[in-house]
């Protein structure tokens, strides 16, 4: 069985308090507790303070481009279905560079997980507005204020019946364990937006101010139901809601693909003896 | 004609919709069957009905390589096709056409006309088979090619039912019969079937897809673009044959981080789009660059800027293809000239890609890339299949993999995920270290860039083939071609400027260019009178390609780009006026 140990990565080059500590620990946990070993997980991640993690876990990894976390997940899943696949990205990573890419993967519904470390703010490049940055927020881009609505992750993928929705918080280090592996269990593309308090940016949505907020979806919660789901993820403000938002099971994508149907894409092995009759076709 | 040998072109005109393609497709498929060499190529609109569009099919017992401008039959499937195409027809030429569909008679001894349409209402029961009749009255005017256009039409039509096949092949026999009945001048034409020989009918295109396929690629993603569409449709229609994936995506930047993340995972990939979707994969180039990830990209091009022509052809993004990413990383760009190149150069493209871990380039334009050509064969024992991924039993006593560990070739072993035991695999689009972790200090990033750019460099231009000299081996006159003007300068080679000491350079493997210690063509352009570089783009890009890597300059330079290729007939005009 693996032990955190296993998973130990380069020292994180995040600033002191950072709430992605939480996560990496959390993410780490949850890894060992599924007793999932290093080198049978990738993350995928882009650019951002979030795509910097899979360096501080030790497995494989693709630290690609930002944005483009979720093609990258996708197509390695394709390649080989055996693999945990774990997509990690942030607020301006997924829902802005790769929105595109959002919205597709939750139609694909691969079997693969994307957490986003969502501090509503952009950490790397120093404070600018992300795409759920609240309205009339004053950045050094917006000394005026924010002008556009906040995007809500959450109502976008029930909107569009992703396989599963959940938000977790940082501070809240057991209950996201849980979300987390919750989401790496589920079979589809499952959807974990995680409030990531940033020291350094953002100092409105601070560690306290979600603390006050954020409150568990209880068991008379019923996430089967689509509906239901989008009404709650509407909420917002003083009270804060986490867990599994929504959750159904529908055929994932790699069962669809003919291909891959036998063994993994990559384990099948190639000969050109088995192929020289197609030239054949062309008579 | 001037020429010695058989050969006739036949135009089939008419509007987007017609069924051109079917009429076409069957022709060359019959030519090439009974043992005619066929070279074909097509002219349409970007839209899906009206307009006006045409299929050309130029056959002949000799090799072929090209398309003529003088036309011996016409097949009119609309007025507009007589009105536009009228002028182009050889002495003792035909145009076939239907009145009834024309709304107009023509009493011109060059026209015949054949009720395409009330026999195939009469024979087949239903007016969609004018365009089987039509194909059968252009062979009857011929005198060739009936069995043979019957077998194609049983294996088209096998999947609708025995009616279906049995009613076409009623309406091409009786298009044939009608056009042998009331032609009697076509016995002119003095065409036999060769001795039966079958020839192969390809496209650029699809010896793309072949060449990949039969070089082990299992993952091919793409976003729909004119004119590169073709080889996605031919990986789909083999797919479940050959268990590849074929993903159509959101955008082409998802085509590109696709195919790079399949390939990471250890499965050969490849993506393929046209100048404008390439534009949005830029970026992911740049990524396989710094990841070293194995890429085969195909980039069909079409004239441009930005939307440009969109089903026409160019050769304008040379000079983009050549310097498109970020930073410094190597590249390989093929541009082949033949159907035969394609297949062999996409095969090669996928060794050099995983042998050093870089973007490979096809590059091709939809001249070449939607022109069928006959072969007798392509040889599949020179292909080259070694698969260079490493596995668990390939690291044994390796302690601790490294993916960018630092060798004496820049090279370094390409362990899969997942595959390679206990071993991780790490990659990063940062500067990284050679475990593939972030890192920011000069001496590493100096060690990497030597790794993966410098020490590769000097391997990679040792695979590169030398150009092919064609013609006199000693020519005062060079004309200089890269990738599809190969089969129209090679004509013009053969059939003109016979007093003179003639030769065509080509090149198909044109970045990096080949050393010289093999064929010096700088030496035997430099003892030319006149080198004439021949390109399909406005701005002589391989000319400039050539100054800047070998301080050459040609004497000359013609340049197309009105979105359509070369023809035999128009080069030689452009060349009269230098030679």
């Amino acid at each position: 069985m693996p032990t955190s140990e296993d998973y130990k990565g380069q020292i994180p080059a995040w600033c002191p308090g950072c709430g992605n500590y939480n996560i990496l620990s959390t993410i780490k946990n949850a890894l060992v507790e599924l007793g999932i070993e290093p080198w049978e997980v990738l993350v995928v991640s882009g650019i951002g303070q979030a795509g910097k993690l899979p360096h501080y876990i030790k497995c494989h990894t693709f630290n690609g481009l930002h944005g483009r976390t979720l093609p990258v997940a996708t197509a390695a899943k394709l390649a080989n279905h055996s693999l945990n696949i774990i997509a990690v990205a942030g607020d301006g990573d997924c829902y802005g560079e790769g929105g595109n890419h959002f919205l597709h993967a939750i139609r694909r519904n691969s079997n693969i997980s994307l957490f986003v470390h969502n501090n509503q703010v952009y950490g790397l490049t120093k404070g600018q507005a992300s795409p759920t940055t609240a309205e009339g927020t004053h950045t050094i881009i917006q000394p005026y204020g924010v002008l556009q609505e906040p995007l809500n992750p959450l109502s976008m993928a029930i909107s569009q019946n992703c396989s599963f929705v959940a938000r977790g918080f940082a501070g809240d280090q057991e209950y996201l364990k849980d979300l987390m592996k919750a989401a790496i269990t589920h079979k589809g593309f499952a959807l974990l937006d995680i409030l990531q308090p940033c020291v350094t940016f953002n100092k409105i949505n601070t560690f306290k101010w979600y603390k006050d907020r954020v409150y568990k979806l209880g068991n008379d919660y019923d996430p089967s139901n689509q509906v239901k789901a989008f009404e709650k993820s509407l909420e917002w403000g003083d009270k804060i809601p986490n867990g599994i938002f929504y959750k159904h099971e529908k055929e994932i994508y790699e069962e669809g693909v003919p291909a891959i149907q036998e063994n993994p894409l990559v384990r099948q092995k190639f000969s050109i003896e088995e192929v020289k009759y197609e030239i054949e076709k062309f008579y | 004609m001037g020429v010695k040998f058989l050969e006739y072109t036949l135009r089939i005109g008419g509007e987007a919709g017609q069924g051109l393609q079917t009429i076409g497709g069957a022709l060359a498929k019959v030519f090439s069957r009974i043992g005619y060499h066929v070279f074909t190529h097509q002219d349409y609109m970007s839209r899906i009905r009206g307009g006006h569009n045409f299929y050309q099919i130029r056959f002949s017992d000799q090799k072929i390589s090209a398309s003529r401008e003088i036309l011996d039959i016409l097949l009119a499937l609309d007025l507009n096709t007589i009105e536009i195409h009228r002028k182009s027809i050889n002495d003792g030429g035909f145009i076939l056409y239907d009145s009834e569909i024309t709304k107009r008679k023509f009493e011109e001894p060059e026209f015949i006309d054949i009720p395409f349409r009330k026999i195939a209402l009469d024979v087949g029961k239903n007016s969609v088979m004018a365009n089987t009749v039509a194909t059968g009255a252009a062979l009857g005017m011929l005198g060739i090619g009936l069995e043979a256009l019957k077998n194609i039409l049983r294996e088209t039509f096998e999947r609708k039912g025995n009616e279906i096949v049995k009613n076409n092949i009623a309406c091409a026999e009786a298009g044939y019969n009608y056009a042998v009945k009331n032609c009697p001048r076509c016995e002119a034409f003095g065409i036999h079937e060769p001795e039966y020989k079958k020839f192969m009918l390809i496209t650029g295109l699809q010896a793309i897809g072949m060449g990949a396929i039969m070089s082990g690629c299992k993952f091919y993603s793409a976003y729909p673009m004119s004119p590169s569409t073709g080889i996605m449709e031919y990986f789909a229609s083999r797919a479940e044959e050959y268990n590849l994936v074929v993903e159509q995506t959101e955008d082409e930047i998802a085509a590109i981080n696709m195919a790079i993340g399949a390939s990471f995972t250890g499965v050969r990939a490849m993506t393929g789009t046209a100048g404008g979707g390439f534009a949005l994969m830029v970026e992911g180039l740049s990524l396989t660059g710094m990841t070293e990830t194995p890429l085969v990209i195909a980039e069909m091009q079409r004239p441009g800027p930005a939307t440009g022509l969109p089903t026409r052809t160019e050769q304008g993004d040379l000079l983009f293809i050549l310097h498109a990413g970020h930073g410094e990383f190597p590249r390989v760009i093929f541009e082949p000239g033949t159907p035969e190149q394609a297949f062999y150069l996409t095969n090669k493209a996928f060794e050099l890609a995983e042998k050093y871990q870089i973007p490979v380039f096809i590059q091709s334009d939809q001249y070449l890339a939607e022109s069928e050509w006959t072969f007798e064969n392509f040889d599949l024992d020179n292909l080259i299949y070694n698969d260079y991924r490493v596995r668990e039993k390939d690291l044994e006593g390796i302690e601790v993999y490294k993916r960018y560990k630092y060798s004496s070739t820049g090279i370094s072993l390409l362990a899969i995920p997942g595959e390679a035991g206990k071993h991780l695999v790490v990659a990063d689009s940062d500067e990284h270290d050679q475990e593939g972790h972030i890192i920011e200090d000069s001496e590493t990033r100096i060690k990497m860039v030597q790794k993966r750019l410098l020490k590769k460099l000097p391997l990679i231009k040792k695979e590169i083939e030398a150009p092919l000299l064609y013609g006199d081996p000693s020519p005062k006159i060079v004309l200089v071609g890269h990738g599809s003007t190969y089969g129209v300068i090679k004509e013009v080679v053969d059939t003109s400027f016979k007093d003179k000491k003639v030769a065509m350079v080509h090149f198909s493997q044109i970045y990096p260019l080949s050393e010289r210690d093999r064929f010096d063509y700088i030496e035997l352009f430099e003892n030319a009178d006149l080198t004439i570089c021949i390109e399909n783009n406005a701005s002589g890009q391989f000319a400039k390609l050539i100054r800047a890597e070998t301080g050459f300059e040609f004497s000359h330079q013609i340049s197309k780009y009105d979105g359509r290729p070369f023809t035999i007939e128009n080069l030689k005009e452009e060349l009269h006026a230098y030679i």
